[in-house]
């Protein structure tokens, strides 16, 4: 293999474990802080206990977000020093920010949320929860700002192969930065929705009756029915968006070979560039067309229109199912959970389980979901202005692979680590939510 | 943005603010992994959740240092960022697996379900923190050299990992000696004790190799009025060393008294070596081979990073403070929940 196609690998591998964190931690930061308001508001414990509970999590969930992504701003100038030599005036300002804005504040006020609990009044605990919520906020805001703008760049000249800023009002709310911000935040807030549920519905199959128990799993279930459509609504404006953009990715997305009228949505595929069509092709027909220009006789843009500088149909066509796939399951099970919880007041056992099967799923959609607009984006890294080919630094592939496999046994340690340990502390669940320093009772007839 | 200070000024405002970043980096995660290099040292679990708990609210924050630092480096100046990544891509790739286990063995640990997986992320602890500081040092060495090649350039850089090891765990021990109390804290000042020597040794020998290798910098310290200009640094630095030495004979004091003064101590003697090299190096941001003026941003984009920064470091710089007072005096039982 070349070096180009190992830093793309080697960097794809870093930044796919890196989001799983911040997409759990960007909306839990939010979550936690309605835990704390609600305890504020009610006085009733179990919402402390769901706090403390789900702090930890939230705590080492931020570790591995921080960790894996100081990695990445080193990757930056190691696998794509082309990158920053060309277009660094544009997308160094918006990282700058991201750590003044962000990373400090996170991190500071991090460590008063954890550590600080006995040691400052409860305002400013609280005020500590907002604060760190809020920086998980900006983060997204600014690393979505610049990745909108590869996307869709704007407010910018070239001038002697290197692009200046023009018009920094533009190059922030680029056409692009309010869908994919917004899906990705609404993306966030459904992972933790699931990864709420999921979790609870196990403590709850085992037996732990704890009231933060059914509390947090209603919390995650509400979430999931609004958040669910919600997010069917935001990823049709981002692929409108994206239509109007950048219609060689769509036209990967749909399987979409030829332009014209009448498209049929294709739901299942196997894309042939050889041949340049589909397989064993099942599809609606007109859908396409319906969906995307509201009109049967719609013509859409087909992939001839852009042979030889559109993205590879395979990855992205397939990635996009997964993620239409699971968030059609994740609308499903929100909706259904809710309607029981409305007129149940309960779950039954059978959608206890299935929760228990979903608690991931918001990691599998963000993953696929990143997949179908960075592959889709191909073989642009700043679309029309840099290519990810011109980006890619003279590392040996030799020192990129050796790296790479580094990387990837540690990554997958930490991943088995993590998920174990979120299982440990959900078995302990009672235990976990102890106060610090407090002896727990421990049960007659155990043996200490 | 258009720029409202001298465009020729950007590049050394914005090498000063680096060059702040990663000092403030070398010091503050310098006592994190210092004092997890020294956890092994301790066998009992009491005495290990002591250490732990004296840098567990920071090392975060303290982390973001280095994210400040590297990223002032890519944003400023980012054809130096390629150079200098590039010519240490390895070491580079292992401080960043030495940090990934050093920052979420942390959280592990505290989360462990019995003393066996607690120790094995307490292992995880301490080689994620040696192998950070290691290959820190490493890199130290092969930038002074500026990236030169042969068994001699990389038996310097060897020097300067271990060097930069103990220079870690030489202010993890005093940080330890102000933060902690009793059998641990005397056990602190031994290792301060023993960490001192080979750490002076290490000054000294980083500071006579560089201007021998490099005329420019040869001039820059030996010629006159600097010699005498420049004295202060070398003098300071030898009475700081001395100063240091002969307070820890006589620590504990009682009540505690100059229990922060070995830690100071330790950040002025960072700083000193630090501004040495500076020095040594100024104008250069790969040594000898690129200006920070050769590689310096558009002007446009540096101003506004510029605005933002006097805007926000002041707070940042507010709130570390107050997290500071918040965590202020000895570490007592690990209050993590």
């Amino acid at each position: 293999m070349d070096a180009l196609i190992l830093a793309r690998i080697q960097f794809a591998a870093n930044i796919s474990f890196h989001i799983l964190f911040p997409a759990i931690t960007i909306a839990l930061g939010w979550v936690l802080l309605f835990f704390k308001l609600r305890f504020n508001a009610t006085g009733d414990d179990k919402w402390m206990d769901a706090y403390r509970f789900w702090v930890k999590v939230f705590a080492l969930s931020f570790a591995m977000g921080v960790v894996s992504g100081i990695t990445m701003s080193f990757q930056f100038g190691t696998n794509w020093p082309g990158f920053m030599e060309r277009v660094g005036n544009i997308a160094g300002p918006l990282l700058a920010y991201e750590v003044l804005t962000a990373f400090f504040l996170e991190a500071t006020f991090l460590g008063i949320m954890l550590f600080g609990w006995k040691r400052v009044p409860g305002w400013m605990h609280t005020g500590a929860t907002v604060l760190v919520a809020f920086g998980t906020t900006m983060s997204a805001f600014w690393i979505l700002v610049l990745n909108s703008w590869m996307h869709t760049p704007q407010g910018f000249e070239m001038r002697e192969g290197v692009a200046h800023a023009t018009d920094w009002f533009a190059i922030v709310f680029n056409p692009s930065m309010p869908y994919r911000l917004s899906h990705m935040l609404m993306a966030s807030a459904l992972t933790v929705a699931f990864l709420l549920a999921g979790i609870s519905a196990w403590r709850w199959l085992r037996g732990d009756r704890a009231p933060s128990v059914m509390a947090v799993l209603r919390t995650g279930v509400v979430m999931a029915a609004i958040g669910g459509p919600t997010q069917l609504l935001l990823g049709d404006m981002h692929g409108l968006n994206t239509l109007e953009h950048q219609p060689a990715k769509v036209a990967a997305m749909e399987g979409n070979w030829e332009t014209g009228p009448y498209v049929p949505l294709v739901l299942f595929a196997i894309p042939d560039e050889a041949t340049r069509s589909n397989r064993f092709e099942i599809g609606i027909p007109w859908g396409a067309s319906l969906i995307l220009r509201h009109d049967p006789a719609g013509e859409v843009p087909g992939l001839n229109q852009f042979r030889g500088a559109h993205p590879p149909v395979a990855p992205v066509f397939y990635a996009f199912r997964v993620m239409v796939g699971t968030g059609m399951l994740m609308i499903g099970f929100g909706l259904i959970g809710a309607w029981f919880l409305w007129r149940r007041g309960a779950l039954p056992r059978v959608m206890m389980w299935g929760l228990v099967g979903m608690t991931f799923s918001g990691w599998v959609a963000t993953l696929a979901g990143w997949y179908v607009t960075e592959i889709g984006r191909q073989p642009w890294l700043v679309t029309g202005v840099l290519t990810t080919a011109q980006a890619v630094g003279p590392v040996p592939a030799g020192s990129v692979g050796t790296t790479l496999a580094m990387y990837l046994v540690l990554y997958g340690m930490l991943l088995v680590a993590y998920i174990a340990t979120l299982y440990r502390l959900a078995a302990r669940g009672r235990l976990a939510e102890a106060m610090p320093g407090t002896v727990m009772p421990v049960p007659k007839g155990s043996v200490a | 943005m258009t720029p409202f200070v001298p465009a020729d000024w950007l590049p050394v405002i914005f090498a000063g603010l680096m060059a702040l970043s990663i000092l403030f980096y070398v010091v503050l995660d310098g006592f994190d992994l210092g004092v997890g290099i020294l956890l092994p040292r301790v066998r009992e679990e009491a005495g290990r959740d002591r250490m732990i708990a004296a840098i567990g609210p920071f090392w975060d924050a303290n982390e973001t240092w280095l994210v400040l630092g590297v990223g002032l480096l890519l944003v400023a100046f980012p054809s130096a960022h390629g150079v200098i990544l590039t010519a240490l891509y390895l070491p580079v790739a292992v401080m960043l697996v030495g940090l990934m286990l050093r920052g979420v063995a942390f959280e592990f640990r505290a989360k462990a379900h019995d003393l066996t997986s607690k120790r094995r992320w307490d292992h995880a602890f301490v080689a994620g923190s040696l192998v950070a500081a290691l290959s820190q040092g490493w890199m130290l060495g092969r930038y002074v050299l500026g990236f030169a090649e042969g068994w001699a350039a990389l038996a310097f850089a060897a020097m300067a990992a271990v060097g930069l090891a103990i220079a870690y765990a030489f202010i993890g021990a005093t940080w330890l000696i102000w933060r902690t109390e009793g059998a641990l804290q005397r056990q602190a000042i031994g290792w301060a004790r023993l960490a001192i020597w080979p750490l002076g040794i290490g000054i000294l020998l980083v500071s006579a190799v560089t201007p021998l290798v490099s005329a420019r910098i040869f001039e820059r310290w030996f010629s006159v009025p600097e010699v005498f200009l420049l004295a202060p640094l070398p003098i300071v630095t030898a009475a700081l060393l001395l100063g240091i030495a002969s307070l820890l004979k006589h620590l504990p004091l009682p009540d505690d008294a100059l229990r922060r003064f070995p830690f100071w101590g330790a950040v002025a003697l960072f700083a000193l070596f630090f501004a040495g090299l500076a020095w040594s190096f100024f104008p250069y941001v790969v040594p000898e081979r690129l200006t920070i003026w050769q590689a310096a941003s558009a002007p446009e984009s540096l101003s506004l990073i510029l605005a933002g920064a006097i805007f926000v470091l002041p707070i940042i710089l507010g709130y570390t403070v107050l997290a500071w007072r918040i965590f202020g005096g000895k570490a007592r039982d690990l209050t993590y929940y």
